[in-house]
């Protein structure tokens, strides 16, 4: 899952984007960056004769407070992941999609369309979905790991040389998977063993890290991090001892989607840019540049063989992935949350 | 900020020739306090408003009077962040004062024509990017960095203390990037002091130690006060370097600032952290600024 949360890419953004939004423009994309073909834009234009034009979010909480704060105004399509997308359908921000006007979506898996945060795709299509688990160097550390206590209370020949996912949900996760309950609980005991684990466990890590976890698989200076299946790949690519595995208890299921904004005055175009996105060569660069799973079956069954044989996870097969809970919006319950990983933070 | 500390060396120099010429032409200063006004102040206002509103269940503002986010700030979990930075701030503003305190008295101490090289090179970090000299430091501290491996070739063979991402590297980055403040507020009262002054103590018979003590000192504590309150302002409310060289594992007041409004889209709250963060920084300026002008008002007739 994308989240880039350095401080200074962020303002960078942030500044790039309060000029570029508000050109008049026949179609506004805003998305990660990198999350799709760099000529992916270009090549849609050329094929159905738009003027859509790119913007970029460094996270979802930014786009969601541009959103928020222009109630969806300015854009057409933004890419985010599916809590935030329950939000702005709760909101009333997003258009209720219309499956005549998206052909493509019989690419999709069967099971993409049963996501429990928007059964039958009404108001979001899924662009991208894996899991979260353990990425760790298998030269580095005595036993392959399988639960998440291998993570929380690791042995001593790991210790010291593990990361966590700082992002507050995923944080969560970890703690909520460890101790088998839901990773959308937020019953108030409940959640206090999860912070109490948590805080145990930060004893033993080298740092939080949601962005350069890989690098740090990469260097040997962890050997066993918490980590977005997609992004333990990246250190597989540069190291073949990096294996990924999801823990006996389970993970999340993550979903990164495309929505329509009920206030885009271009829903024809945002409609034809969805529907060009799940063209099955367009949505397999995802898969083969990103090396993030994509729910397309027809994209997934064109992946190059050698894909798969290198980063195993990819292979993973969709009605699997959907036993996995998704990490749903919490609404009032996000500011405990919020202050549950303060004290997990400021904890010594 | 670079510019400002910059112009310290002749700020209490020109102070007497402002009142030579009168106040007559105040105007001038009407761009710079429009500026201020437009870009600044009423931006903060707006923000400090926020304070008093309520969250939106989605994050956004509800526009109903709450006094909850100012009472939140006193939480022991929000009030003991607040501590542990105002900790944090403190101990790198005093370590950086007495290394910055030492450079400046023996750049003061050279002769005069070779003191403007020695301020250049240092202020010459200053030059490039903040990110780039913390990234810096992350190479230099890291597990499999320039450290360990310096001590691997030195023939060193167990395990090497952790370094990077613990409480002292942030420390030592704060240290490290805001040091040429300290020096050059620290310099700048030096280089002013009459030697005449410490000559005369010498030869009263005071030992050097003494003169240092009972002399330069208590002459040159504004510029100690300066560059303290300097680094401490721009230390506590920081959350780059606690965030790149602490690897997230503590919070300081910045760090939780800037979660507010980035991550958890809690405006009201982050709205009424900032408003304490400001309140704590404007106090300790106009507190230095007495400090000064009472340290430099006593000089005055001396010159």
């Amino acid at each position: 899952m994308k989240t880039g949360l350095n401080g200074a890419a962020t303002l960078t953004a942030v500044i790039a984007l309060t000029g570029a939004a508000a050109q008049a423009s026949d179609l506004v994309v805003s998305n990660w960056d990198g999350y799709m073909a760099p000529d992916a834009i270009e090549a849609f234009n050329a094929e159905t004769g738009n003027a859509a034009e790119l913007v970029l979010h460094a996270t979802n909480e930014e786009i969601m407070g541009k959103l928020i704060a222009s109630d969806g105004k300015g854009y057409d399509v933004v890419f985010v992941s599916s809590p935030f997308a329950e939000v702005l359908n709760n909101l009333g921000l997003t258009e209720t999609l219309d499956p005549a006007k998206l052909p493509n979506l019989a690419n999709l898996y069967p099971a993409a369309m049963e996501l429990s945060h928007d059964p039958g795709n009404t108001f979001s299509v899924p662009y991208a979905w894996g899991t979260t688990g353990l990425c760790y160097r298998a030269d580095m550390v005595s036993e392959a790991p399988d639960s998440w206590m291998d993570l929380l209370q690791p042995a001593d020949d790991v210790s010291g040389k593990t990361t966590m996912l700082a992002t507050d949900r995923w944080l969560l996760a970890a703690g909520q998977l460890a101790k088998g309950y839901s990773v959308n609980e937020t019953d108030e005991a409940k959640m206090g063993e999860v912070r109490d684990l948590l805080i145990d466990a930060k004893g033993t890590l080298l740092a939080y890290d949601d962005t350069t976890f890989y690098a740090k698989l990469v260097s040997g200076e962890a050997s066993l991090v918490h980590a977005w299946d997609g992004w333990c790949n990246y250190g597989i690519a540069e190291n073949a001892e990096i294996k990924y595995t999801i823990p006996s208890e389970g993970s999340d299921l993550w979903v990164d989607t495309m929505v329509i904004l009920k206030a885009s005055e271009n829903k024809d175009a945002a409609y034809d840019f969805i529907n060009y996105i799940l063209d099955a060569d367009t949505h397999r660069w995802a898969a083969e540049n990103i090396l993030y799973k994509v729910p397309n079956q027809a994209a997934m069954d064109g992946l190059d063989p050698a894909v798969l044989e290198a980063y195993p996870n990819m292979g993973m097969a969709p009605e699997k992935m959907l036993k996995f809970e998704q990490l749903r919006d919490v609404g009032e319950a996000q500011r405990a949350y919020a202050r549950l990983v303060s004290e997990i933070r400021a904890a010594d | 900020m670079p510019r400002r500390s910059e112009q310290r060396p002749g700020h209490a120099g020109t102070k007497t020739v402002v009142n030579v010429i009168d106040r007559k032409p105040t105007y001038l200063m009407a761009p710079a306090l429009a500026w201020l006004t437009c870009f600044m102040v009423i931006p903060c206002l707006l923000i400090l408003a926020l304070a008093f509103f309520r969250r939106g269940i989605y994050g956004g503002i509800e526009y109903t009077f709450t006094l909850e986010n100012v009472a939140l700030v006193f939480d022991p979990l929000y009030a003991g962040i607040f501590l542990k930075s105002a900790w944090i701030a403190g101990l790198a503003a005093g370590v950086a004062v007495v290394i910055g305190y030492a450079a400046a008295y023996a750049i003061a101490s050279m002769p005069r024509r070779y003191q403007p090289m020695l301020l250049f090179f240092a202020v010459l970090p200053f030059w490039s990017n903040y990110l780039v000299r913390t990234y810096a430091w992350i190479v230099l501290l890291n597990r499999e960095g320039l450290i360990t491996g310096l001590a691997r070739w030195m023939g060193y063979e167990g395990e090497m203390p952790r370094l990077l991402y613990t409480e002292g590297a942030v420390v030592v980055g704060l240290i490290y990037n805001y040091l040429p403040f300290v020096i050059l507020a620290c310099y700048a009262p030096l280089s002013r002091l009459n030697p005449e002054i410490s000559e005369a103590s010498r030869d009263l018979g005071a030992s050097g130690w003494t003169t240092f003590r009972r002399v330069t000192l208590p002459m040159t504590v504004a510029g100690i006060a300066t560059g303290f309150v300097f680094v401490f302002v721009l230390s506590i409310g920081n959350f780059v370097t606690p965030a790149l060289l602490g690897g997230g594992q503590f919070q300081m007041i910045g760090n939780l600032v800037y979660d507010q409004f980035l991550k958890s889209n809690d405006w009201p709250f982050g709205a009424a952290l900032s408003m304490f963060l400001i309140a704590i920084m404007m106090g300790l300026l106009t507190l230095q600024t007495f400090a000064t002008e009472r340290a430099s008002g006593g000089r005055v007739p001396q010159t």
